[in-house]
């Protein structure tokens, strides 16, 4: 692990014109991310969470400040360099998983290395590996409708794992699990982290955002608590 | 990402909404369907007639009494009532060096009866030269005589109908028929279907002119038809039947002579006009599927929004998805086309089966065009809704389900 850190907020901003008025989703957000990190993003509905997460993941843009991925800054980035960073630095991991439901699993898996221009040849074999190593070799070929929602989340983290990313955000990647099937991606989550991959997890479940390393509390769009785990 | 997995996900996002691609596919066939059954019809009828022209002979000239003026103008102040076509016009018309045959026709309506059976019929005083000038077929016996024009000879050749009408299988040739006042011997019938201008030659009854001049009581010809000697001498020949006629009719000149080609260019222009205008019709079907196909993208890009926030997430640009969707449309309007030539083809087919007569292959340039139009169409259609899903915001999209 080098010192530079892996993501760089620097006095972000996120302003969006609701009717008449403007809302501050994200306040002044200055904070950096270690390489191999284990972030949890906590706060109440509408305080800027979610957003700083697309932010990070490149799918929102900073209204006013900085924002550097391993060093570079992003926010001049054409919407094709971005969508190619997105590609190449991050995985997704959603609530409501996110599948392509005509899709088996095997091609759900596929789809961001179809898009990443990879191929065939080399597609098959790293889709493969993916699904032996969460657990779904035996529902390759299902769709998504066919399979319970701990194998769609895990179906979800091979996609968002098959372009071996740096960064991996989940926006409640429980919310929509019973516990034993939450506990269950949690704890796959949780070793892809001990692998070395940066995790950022947003939630509101505070049993769950207690596991990680480094907590952050969002209120209004500022952070008001960033602190270590207790032990 | 390249063309084919572009092709592999349009083609699963089609299978995906079935019923939805199914009614399009539909759409997009009857479209082009249309335009290929409605220019093959066109077309048919322009090869129908363009045929039947030049089974009325080759080379032909046709005079007609009276001078027909299509300019337009005021009617002269004297009066010009034509002179007669005579038989004698007619004949005088051989002086011209430009001319291999003069047939001279007469025509009126007269009942025809033998036995106990008569009907009406369509009487036709011609002379010999008729037959080679019409390309007319005998089924049995022999054609009019060669004589003197004048001579009202008793003898008729019958149609194919009549002579199953009025001899019901008895044997027609050599017995006596009565027309209008007179008898005259069947001494040939015309060959059966003989279609010559649309008129049904198996319903004729043709007699020497002479005959036919007594039978109506006029000195008037009905047409003058004249076969040119070569196709290069039309022209001449037109100008000197003009003269020769103009001489005799104390330098008036009261008759109006056509050519075939003309008759038969005017008919050409006019049903490629008309098989211009059906298939233009048949265009405003394509139009329909067009704007049908993108209302169901739009449909597809609102309820794959999610999808397309997704495709995002993991790295897909702009571009790449408005070229799925894009693709998609294209997809849906080729295999929509090619589903309506087999359609337009099949319907081409089937009226041929109905009409024997009509030549129903549809034009080489209908079938290209459908096609084109059909890609085309999906590509014109399929743009606004594949540019709005690739405008989509990504955020929004996501949190949309």
């Amino acid at each position: 692990m080098n010192d530079t850190p892996i993501i760089h907020l620097e006095h972000l901003d996120r302003v969006f014109q609701v009717g008449d008025q403007q809302v501050h989703a994200l306040n002044d957000v200055t904070l950096d991310i270690a390489q191999g990190d284990y972030l949890s993003l906590m706060g109440p509905s509408g305080s800027g969470k979610s957003t700083l997460l697309h932010i990070i993941g490149l799918l929102d843009r900073p209204s006013n400040g900085h924002y550097l991925l391993e060093g570079k800054e992003t926010t001049l980035y054409s919407d094709n360099e971005q969508a190619r960073l997105r590609r190449e630095h991050i995985g997704f991991v959603f609530q409501f998983f996110h599948l392509i439901p005509r899709l088996t699993a095997a091609q759900n898996i596929e789809l961001p290395l179809i898009l990443a221009g990879v191929p065939p040849e080399q597609r098959i074999p790293r889709v493969e590996r993916v699904l032996k190593a969460f657990g779904i070799a035996d529902r390759a070929h299902h769709r998504p409708e066919q399979l319970s929602g701990g194998q769609r989340q895990r179906v979800a983290i091979g996609r968002a794992m098959v372009s071996e990313p740096k960064v991996l955000l989940a926006d409640e990647p429980t919310g929509n699990l019973d516990r034993a099937s939450g506990r269950e991606v949690i704890t796959l989550l949780e070793e892809l982290n001990g692998r070395g991959i940066t995790l950022i997890i947003v939630t509101h479940d505070p049993e769950l955002g207690q596991r990680a390393r480094r907590q952050l509390h969002l209120v209004d769009g500022r952070i008001v608590s960033d602190r270590a785990r207790a032990v | 990402m390249n063309v084919k997995d572009r092709l592999r996900f349009a083609l699963q996002a089609l299978r995906g909404a079935s019923l939805r691609t199914f009614l399009m596919l539909i759409a997009m066939a009857i479209g082009v369907a249309s335009v290929i059954i409605l220019t093959s019809l066109g077309e048919g009828a322009r090869r129908y007639v363009v045929g039947e022209f030049a089974s009325l002979g080759t080379n032909l000239l046709i005079v007609l009494p009276g001078r027909n003026e299509t300019t337009g103008g005021a009617p002269p102040m004297l009066s010009e009532t034509p002179r007669d076509l005579t038989l004698d016009d007619a004949m005088a018309l051989l002086r011209s060096r430009h001319v291999r045959l003069v047939a001279p026709i007469n025509v009126g309506a007269s009942a025809i009866s033998y036995g106990g059976l008569d009907r009406d019929a369509v009487i036709m005083g011609a002379t010999a030269s008729l037959l080679p000038v019409r390309h007319m077929q005998l089924a049995q016996g022999h054609f009019l005589p060669e004589m003197d024009v004048e001579r009202a000879a008793p003898v008729c050749v019958i149609g194919a109908k009549i002579r199953d009408e009025l001899f019901a299988g008895k044997p027609a040739l050599g017995e006596w028929v009565r027309i209008g006042d007179r008898r005259f011997r069947v001494i040939g019938v015309l060959v059966a279907g003989g279609e010559s201008m649309g008129t049904n030659t198996d319903e004729l009854v043709v007699i020497p002119v002479g005959s036919a001049q007594q039978l109506f009581n006029t000195a008037t010809l009905f047409r003058i038809l004249v076969e040119v000697k070569t196709r290069e001498e039309i022209p001449a020949a037109q100008q000197e039947v003009i003269d020769i006629l103009r001489k005799r009719h104390d330098g008036e000149e009261d008759v109006t002579v056509i050519t075939q080609d003309a008759i038969l260019a005017t008919f050409d222009r006019i049903l490629t006009a008309l098989t211009y205008t059906v298939a233009g019709i048949g265009a405003i079907s394509l139009l329909v599927a067009g704007i049908l196909i993108m209302n169901v993208m739009l449909v597809a890009v609102a309820q794959r929004t999610g999808e397309i926030g997704l495709l995002k997430a993991v790295g897909a640009t702009g571009g790449q998805v408005l070229s799925l969707f894009l693709i998609e449309a294209i997809l849906l309007s080729l295999l929509g086309g090619m589903i309506g030539l087999v359609l337009g083809g099949f319907g081409a087919w089937l009226i041929h089966q109905f009409y024997p007569m009509l030549p129903t292959m549809p034009p080489v340039w209908a079938v290209l065009s459908a096609l084109l139009v059909a890609i085309a169409t999906g590509m014109i259609f399929g743009a606004l809704p594949a540019r709005r899903a690739a405008r989509l915001d990504p955020v929004q999209s996501l949190s949309r389900r």
